[in-house]
């Protein structure tokens, strides 16, 4: 333990503590708790019922409150532990509450009233993780239309993405043709002509096309994505040409040079490009929203919007719901993380 | 089969002339080389004939068949990159079978010919691996394997053993040319090393700036250099060259005196040199004697190499460099003068454009 | 990046999974060798452009021309054809303002609304977003254990997506939510944060910094860990502090770096939308309303939709972020070359 401790805190020529590495410590910790936190109590809430969530102070475990079926009356009660004016204890059912005075009644002995200050009582409490938060909305909400609906858009915009980016990739690196550098100059400009500035005219080819209200409304606009040709044209450029003569001379088409000697060779930036799509469009939400107004056919991340944005939020399913679109995202951080990382140092791309 | 002509072809990238009006005939199972200093357009001939450039003009003949307008998997020929150009995703084998793939061949022959060929290069313990797991000598072998199962018309070898160290290049250069005799197919070889040239060529090509200078077997070249760059070019150590006037002609005979007045006497079979020409004379350095007799050229020692069996002497006469081999070892300082006898010598006269100027040797 | 070739590729997929790609690259091959006889190998150059300029034209370019057809119509009508054409008068309503200082006083006031709550948030979500990415940087470009732990500690949010991201923080700033609790700790009574004006921007000042400072601070650290640590060593043995050493090294080398985030931070600010959309919808009132959810909602959410007002409105936004972008090509491309020269 001690040899971990020394571990982590080794400092530059282990010299005494200078007042930046206080500063340090308290920067890397409270980020910890500042960065991980807000998840962590979001995966905790999501297992809480209903009534554990509109309490204050929240508890940080799923507690609930224990409840007793009462000879005489309808509805479960909730069981407290109270302690009697002769300071004896006991475990009574609360049937009401009047002010600061509850009215209770011995489970066994249903008949007589009991009354107590509120103060004298603590609920008695079980840890239970509400799992209803996580299956019900699969039956009684179309979340896992929504699931799949995000499932289709992803893999198919990014299977497209890498085969219509890679293809261009590979004709503005490997092939000199006039309008060459017209061609990348133009892509070069996509990157000034965000979503938010060209929604309205888009919106109308989309409708005019049919596609409004169809899950290839959502995918078509965002396949041609200028970051994806750079990187893969990047890459395709340190493929020596000489591969690509040897492979004419050995009677490869131009179509077989392309999957057969680039696409392989391309592989690690193909497989860059891949992750940073999945991430992208499982993320996307502004032109989903636009685009889908059936229930449907919404993606997770619209879906989660409109039923957060309701009169009546059900937090307990929106908790878990959005645990459930976290997911797919942790799992990608947690196996590639570094590799990301890397990727966004070497390319600047987000 | 496996007739190549060029005629009049040119290459110009943009605004940039790189070959001017080739016209070459390679007869079949021949071995040329190309050889040239580089940036001399060796690279970009080959690759005109292979079909990975177009000509800008000229007319380029394959077994009378004028094929400029044939993309390259179409014309039968098979090329051997500098890199290798192997493919690094594939195995051995996987890059020997692709061009044959490539024309559907049936399963049973690709396999006998690269049976064949790894039998034959000796590869056959690395069918299985990848090309990076390979050396460079083995790398070679494969892409000369690669070359080899496509059966083709013409081998294009592009520099083929520059990536080698020394000692491998000696041994691959002597498979290279039994190779070639055992195969009886055509080749172009381009190599910037005349050593190579001289050992592999049925002919050699002397390019310089995108334009031939000489074609000939290596005996010729090497006796009789149409110019002063092929003089220069063929040979090792390089040919010296003397700067002279010509004095006086007189019975077949030239008189020309060396910038120090020393004076040399030439035989000039019918060549037609006035009094008073500028010219040059080249001698090669094993063929100047070392003496020590009053007709012998004046010469200071600048830097002796002892290589055993050969003696290089770098010397100055009369403020020209001469490079001198002796056979043996000879005991000499820099610094001290010696005599340099050039009566044995064959004797390469050059008018003042380069030139050669036909004399009996 | 760069292609280990030669050598082993580094993915090896399984080649099971290829076999009906093969299949199906090997069909195609028969009618594309036939193009490539036909077209020659600059039709193919074409053709493997094609898809690529056919997406991008359709859904990119296009939208980008016609939308300064939109912003010259009027009319509640979706398409071009049957819209009528009023000139500059989406762009004089929008310009429609008594005292441009008071968007009260402008005949489209939740647009002046929206353009000054996005400037007052750009203002102060860039300044510290920089400052708080810089500080990160640098501490973890100090000697650190575990130095890749804390990295991915800090970048963890960048892949959340902006609804998560929302909802996470709307959970916990409302009144049951874990701010209140971890303040009444120390006495403080429970705070609907989101239905205060100051704190609900406040909220989405931070919570767009939480939520992307982990990307900014990547490409801090990158540039930082590209200053060669011998500087540092040289400026030791002459006995330099380290504050000036700070100023004097570390600053003027990751200049270049610094510009180009800072670059990158205000064109995403100046777009911000989708997690401010889900953590207060604009709310309360208009205190968090920015320019693109003025744009979606005057376009596509508004009882009375008013497309051409959305286009004019877009069109003014992409003029700052053109200027933006062409400002960052401009410092990266500058900042390149000084690389090069290195
Ligand atoms: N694709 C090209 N574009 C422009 N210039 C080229 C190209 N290929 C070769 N060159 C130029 O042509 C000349 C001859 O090149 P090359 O044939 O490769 O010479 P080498 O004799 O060394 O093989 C060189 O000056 C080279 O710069
Ligand atoms: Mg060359």
């Amino acid at each position: 333990m001690s040899r971990v401790a020394e571990f982590l805190l080794r400092r530059k020529g282990g010299k005494g503590w200078h007042w930046t590495d206080i500063v340090t410590w308290v920067w890397l910790v409270g980020g910890l708790f500042i960065m991980f936190g807000p998840a962590v109590w979001l995966v905790g809430s999501s297992f809480k019922s209903p009534a554990a969530l509109a309490e204050f102070p929240p508890s940080i475990l799923p507690y609930v409150t224990q409840k007793a079926t009462v000879e005489g009356y309808d509805k479960p009660l909730d069981l407290y532990d109270v302690t009697l004016p002769d300071g004896s204890k006991a475990t009574l059912a609360e049937v009401r509450r009047i002010g600061i005075i509850s009215q209770m009644v011995d489970p066994q002995k249903p008949g007589e009233i009991i009354k107590v200050n509120i103060a004298e009582r603590t609920p008695v409490r079980q840890m239970s993780f509400a799992t209803g938060n996580y299956t019900e909305p699969f039956t009684q909400f179309d979340f896992v239309r929504y699931l799949w609906n995000s499932v289709f858009v992803t893999v198919t915009a990014t299977l497209i993405t890498l085969v219509v980016n890679s293809m261009a990739a590979f004709a503005l690196s490997k092939y000199e043709f006039r309008g060459r550098t017209f061609a990348m100059l133009l892509i070069l400009a996509t990157l000034m002509v965000p979503l938010s500035v060209i929604m309205v005219p888009l919106y109308s080819i989309i409708s005019a096309l049919g596609l409004f209200n169809n899950l290839w409304g959502v995918i078509l606009p965002t396949v041609a994505t200028p970051t994806g040709v750079f990187i893969l044209r990047q890459y395709m450029l340190t493929i020596p040409d000489e591969l690509i003569d040897a492979a004419r001379m050995d009677k490869a088409s131009e179509w077989q040079i392309y999957w057969r000697i680039i696409l392989p060779l391309t592989a690690p930036a193909l497989a860059v490009l891949a992750i940073f799509s999945v991430v992208w469009r499982w993320n996307d939400f502004l032109w989903p929203l636009i685009v889908l107004s059936r229930k449907e056919l919404y993606t997770l991340q619209v879906g989660l919007s409109i039923y957060s944005g309701e009169l009546n939020v059900q937090w307990h399913f929106i908790l878990a719901m959005t645990v459930v679109t976290m997911i797919p995202v942790v799992l990608v951080f947690i196996f590639l993380q570094r590799f990301i990382t890397t990727g966004i140092a070497g390319t600047g791309l987000k | 089969m496996g007739h190549i002509k060029l005629t009049n072809v040119t290459k110009s990238f943009g605004a940039v002339d790189v070959i001017h009006g080739i016209n070459l005939e390679i007869a079949n199972g021949e071995l040329v080389v190309f050889v040239g200093p580089s940036g001399c357009g060796k690279s970009t001939l080959l690759r005109i004939i292979a079909g990975l450039e177009k000509p800008t003009g000229g007319e380029l003949a394959i077994d009378g068949k004028v094929v400029n307008d044939t993309p390259a998997a179409d014309r039968g020929l098979a090329m051997v990159f500098q890199s290798y150009a192997l493919y690094p995703h594939m195995s051995v084998r996987q890059n020997l079978a692709f061009g044959l793939e490539n024309t559907k061949m049936p399963k049973a022959e690709i396999t006998e010919r690269i049976t064949e060929a790894a039998r034959m290069l000796e590869i056959e313990p690395y069918l299985d691996r990848r090309p990076g797991q390979l050396s460079g000598g083995q790398r070679q072998r494969v892409a000369i394997g690669r070359a080899i199962v496509r059966r083709p018309v013409a081998f294009l070898l592009d520099e083929p053993l520059s990536n080698l160290d020394a000692e491998l290049r000696g041994s691959t250069r002597a498979e290279l040319a039994a190779l070639h005799a055992r195969l009886s197919a055509t080749m172009i070889y381009v190599t910037h090393d005349q050593v190579e040239a001289m050992t592999l060529a049925d002919r050699i090509v002397v390019l310089r700036a995108g334009r031939i200078e000489q074609i000939g077997t290596p005996l010729e070249l090497y006796n009789s250099p149409a110019n002063r760059f092929v003089a220069g070019f063929i040979g090792s150590p390089h040919m010296n060259f003397l700067e002279g006037t010509v004095e006086a002609v007189q019975s077949g005979k030239a008189i020309a005196a060396l910038p120090g007045g020393q004076r040399i006497e030439i035989a000039v079979n019918g060549a037609n040199i006035g009094k008073g020409a500028r010219i040059t004379v080249g001698v090669r350095p094993q063929h100047i004697t070392v003496g020590s007799d009053a007709a012998g050229i004046p010469a200071s020692i600048k830097l002796v190499e002892a290589l055993g069996s050969e003696t290089v002497i770098h010397a100055d006469v009369s403020g020209q460099k001469i490079l001198v081999v002796a056979p043996g070892q000879h005991n000499l300082t820099p610094g001290t003068e010696l005599r340099l006898s050039l009566a044995a010598a064959p004797l390469h006269l050059f008018n003042e454009r380069g030139l050669r100027l036909d004399h009996a040797v | 990046m760069k292609a280990d070739v030669p050598g082993k590729t580094g993915l090896g997929i399984g080649e099971v999974a290829l076999v009906p790609v093969r299949l199906a690259m090997g069909l195609i091959d028969a009618p594309l060798r036939w193009l490539q006889r036909v077209a020659g190998i600059s039709g193919m150059a074409a053709f493997f452009l094609m898809p690529n300029m056919l997406i991008f034209g359709i859904f990119i370019l296009l939208p980008f021309f016609i939308n300064f057809a939109y912003s010259m119509t009027g009319s509640t009508a979706l398409f071009l054809s049957d819209r009528t054409f009023v000139g500059s008068e989406q762009y004089a309503r929008l310009f429609d303002c008594r005292n441009y200082l008071d968007p009260n006083t402008c005949a489209e006031d939740t647009f002046w609304t929206a353009v000054a709550n996005t400037g007052w948030f750009v203002i102060i979500q860039v300044t510290l977003m920089i400052v708080v990415s810089l500080v990160t940087a640098l501490i973890l470009n100090r000697e650190l254990a575990a130095r890749s732990f804390w990295r991915a500690v800090f970048f963890f949010p960048v892949l959340l997506s902006p609804v998560v991201v929302g909802l996470i923080w709307k959970w916990i700033l409302q009144r049951q939510g874990l701010l209140n609790f971890s303040l009444y700790g120390f006495g403080f009574e429970p705070y609907t944060w989101l239905n205060d004006r100051n704190w609900a921007f406040a909220a989405t000042v931070g919570v767009s910094i939480w939520a992307h400072m982990g990307f900014y601070t990547l490409i801090l650290l990158a540039g930082l860990q590209a200053i060669p640590k011998d500087l540092y060593e040289a400026a030791e043995m002459d006995g330099t502090r380290p504050a000036r050493a700070f100023w004097r090294i570390t600053m003027p080398l990751l200049a270049p770096n610094l510009l180009v985030v800072v670059v990158l931070v205000l064109i995403k600010a100046v777009q911000i939308f989708d997690e401010v959309y889900v953590l207060t919808g604009g709310g309360p009132g208009t205190s968090t309303l920015y320019l693109t959810q003025y744009i979606y909602e005057t376009g596509f959410a508004a009882q009375l939709r008013n497309p051409g007002l959305a286009a004019a409105a877009s069109i003014l936004m992409g003029v700052v972020l053109v200027v933006l972008t062409l400002l960052q090509l401009g410092l990266s491309r500058s900042s390149e070359k000084k690389g090069a020269r290195k």
